[in-house]
């Protein structure tokens, strides 16, 4: 019996399995080794959102027209609202695309370990790799919708700028963001449901209370003075406005807040990352 | 062998769960804000309940090693630790080598992708690489015998095929080490004997190490070089398999017949003890064809009309006959308060060797039940070897014989030759 047993090359790894205490440092070659699981649950998820539909991949087009569409009805042809020159419909569509990376990450992300707790009660791997599963249908989704941005650019003969160059960047900022706080809704929501609910709610603030059916430039001109105070601490207000820079071609009204949204993102991303960590050890008892 | 053989090393392993009492945990935010402002320190009246109690073990390279209990005994919550689902409150474990396992099957099969699709998805879930799947996929085909519907979304498969195939992925795993809980006891008797064939070949064949849980004696006693029995949430016993269950079976038969011992609250006619006699002396050993007696000691507190039933299962769990005794023959009681002491005459049917158990009920026919108990009674069925060729009647055959009688053969050129059995 002994002969034919399969040699595994070099000594075998020794796993030790001990209570952790304290902060958890996050699993980076873990996750790396667990990559084919990562990828493949991105797929997963990827096939089976538009699995029986009759439109399938267009619906990541006609979501943000249609959205555009009644941004620039409503606050452009009923409202009149001013949109920095440019036509309304292109104006509502490129806040929506930056909207559309926020808003599906936040959710997906925070979803993701209740809606695949049949996984994290019976397997065992980096848990982080939920969340981060979520992550390349949102960039699919992007690519698409980005395409569609140039013909919209092209029909109605807008002009492409170098800043355009910078949307991966703005991209991954807003990805950062999403992440960040999904990872924190996340594991909150695997011990209380609330949660469940809280996510819906809160976006729908984000969407009105952030620059994305109207220009960033429009509170500094009309709103109070308490409205002008908070509306900076949004961490959207400076996202939108580099989407808007960058595929539009607008300047920026304030760069203080891109920057401000940039460092915001990324220690929300730190943030929600260790929250994640230090939680993680009670998922599959609570889930 | 010398130490370096270790593969698994177990050190006082602790698993505690909290349990807070009804209504006290806190299960919404709202709540759990409120909690921390009442009581600033923590709660306080939260019950600790250790489902691992300072367990220790080792396994060699190459073992095959049963891990067998009764329910609640700390056998998954075992295999949950060790596969790092969840994480020991105390203790150490060391593991050497690529671990998988497989606590359920089908783990994150999802319905609308195809059976192809699904085989990736777990191949990768249960810790395979891609270019590996690839390589065994013929393989895993053939074994869930599912080729002709690869490309049908697996909520259009019968739930034998959805079984086969989930299995299928997980017995082509290539760890070093498999831990795997009770699955076996899925699909049809056929498959069960494939799957038992497929786990026999990965332990035998490639030597790999194996902790495997199950409530399947003969899996366990054809599989196993070495059994651990928990209960409790410790090791009561540890040797092999046929020692193990002989310790498991003494253990087993001592049921409690307090208040733990029950998933309900009893009240009413409440069972305070239960065993076999034959010709008036107890016994937990019973001859097939014979009359057996069954004596219930029952504690009555209830001025309705009640009536006892009961249930004999095999060494399985599987449910093999039910003696109602107020649902069918109509025997029901109205007592005054007491304990009082029930004698059922049952006259044995040919059953098959093995162990059985008894499932004890009491209940208002039609309205309420006062009393259960799962496992009230262990016994075993010691078959003589039957007919003239001496056949040895198993419980993998069936678990009885229906009463027969051939009254007739005769040729189809009407030659008459009656025989009788």
């Amino acid at each position: 019996m002994e002969s034919n047993r399969t040699v595994v090359a070099g000594t075998p790894r020794e796993t030790v399995i001990v209570p952790r205490k304290g902060f958890n440092a996050i699993p980076l070659r873990e996750i790396w080794e667990f990559r084919d699981l990562l990828t493949t649950l991105a797929q997963r998820d990827i096939k089976l959102r538009y699995r029986q539909t009759a439109l399938g991949i267009i619906w990541v087009i006609l979501q943000p027209l249609i959205g555009a569409g009644l941004f620039s009805f409503v606050f452009g042809s009923v409202a009149k609202l001013p949109s920095e020159g440019v036509p309304y419909m292109v104006f509502a569509y490129a806040g929506l695309m930056g909207w559309n990376v926020f808003q599906s990450t936040f959710t997906k992300a925070s979803n993701s370990l209740v809606g695949n707790s049949g996984l994290v009660s019976k397997i065992y791997f980096p848990r982080l790799i939920l969340p981060f599963s979520c992550a390349p249908a949102v960039l699919l989704d992007f690519l698409v919708s980005f395409g569609f941005l140039i013909v919209l650019l092209l029909a109605y003969h807008i002009a492409f700028t170098a800043a355009l160059l910078a949307l991966p960047l703005c991209f991954a900022f807003t990805l950062a963001l999403a992440m960040g706080l999904g990872l924190m809704a996340g594991s909150l929501m695997v011990s209380y449901r609330d949660v469940v609910q809280i996510v819906p709610v809160l976006t729908q603030f984000l969407l009105y209370l952030s620059p994305i059916a109207f220009a960033a430039s429009l509170v500094k001109e009309r709103a109070g003075h308490v409205a002008q105070l908070l509306f900076p601490a949004n961490p959207l207000v400076g996202i939108m406005e580099s989407f808007r820079w960058s595929c539009l071609g607008r300047p920026v009204s304030d760069w203080g807040a891109v920057i401000y949204s940039g460092v915001f993102a990324l220690v929300a991303l730190v943030c929600g990352a260790v929250a994640f960590q230090r939680m993680e050890r009670r998922f599959a008892d609570v889930i | 062998m010398s130490s370096s053989n270790r593969v698994i090393s177990v050190r006082d392993l602790v698993k505690e769960y909290r349990i807070a009492h009804q209504g006290d945990r806190p299960s919404t935010l709202a709540e759990a804000v409120l909690a921390r402002i009442r009581q600033p320190m923590g709660a306080t009246n939260r019950e600790s309940f250790r489902a691992l109690d300072e367990v220790s073990f080792d396994v060699q390279e190459g073992e095959v090693l049963g891990v067998i209990g009764r329910n609640g005994a700390g056998k998954s919550t075992l295999l949950k630790v060790l596969s790092r689902i969840t994480e020991p409150t105390a203790g150490e474990v060391r593991i050497r080598g690529k671990v998988a396992s497989l606590l359920e099957v089908g783990t994150g099969f999802h319905p609308e992708l195809t059976g192809r699709e699904n085989i990736f998805l777990n191949g990768s879930i249960l810790g395979m690489r891609r270019r590996e799947i690839e390589r065994q996929f013929d393989a895993i085909v053939d074994f869930a015998e599912v080729e002709r519907f690869l490309d049908t979304p697996v909520k259009r498969y019968s739930s034998g095929m959805y079984v086969r195939l989930a299995f299928a992925v997980a017995a082509h795993l290539n760890p070093e080490i498999l831990i795997i809980d009770e699955v076996l006891s899925v699909g049809d008797a056929a498959f069960q004997e494939k799957c038992l064939g497929k786990m026999q070949g990965v332990s035998r064949e490639q030597g790999r190490t194996v902790l495997f849980v199950s409530h399947h004696e003969a899996a366990v006693r054809g599989l196993c070089n070495r059994c651990i029995l928990l209960s409790g949430g410790r090791i009561a016993a540890e040797g092999s398999p046929s020692d193990v269950y002989r310790v498991y079976r003494g253990d087993a038969s001592n049921v409690d017949f307090s208040e733990k011992g029950r998933t309900m609250r009893a009240q009413g006619a409440v069972f305070r003890n239960a065993y076999w006699t034959v010709d008036g002396v107890p016994t937990r050993e019973l001859l097939p064809s014979h009359l057996a007696t069954l004596v219930l000691e029952v504690d009555v507190n209830t001025d309705q009309s009640f009536s006892v039933e009961f249930l004999i299962r095999d060494s399985a769990g599987q449910p093999v006959a039910f003696v109602p005794c107020g649902l069918i023959y109509g025997y029901t009681h109205t007592l005054p308060t007491g304990m009082y002491r029930f004698e059922i005459d049952v006259d044995l049917p040919i059953m098959a060797s093995g162990e059985y158990s008894l499932e004890l009920i009491s209940g208002i026919p039609g309205k309420v039940m006062l009393d259960q108990i799962e496992h009230a009674l262990r016994f075993s069925v010691n078959a003589p070897l039957l007919g003239s060729e001496g056949w040895d009647f198993r419980q993998d055959r069936g678990q009885g014989c229906l009463t027969m009688n051939v009254r007739d053969v005769r040729s189809s050129a009407q030659t008459s030759a009656r025989v009788r059995a």
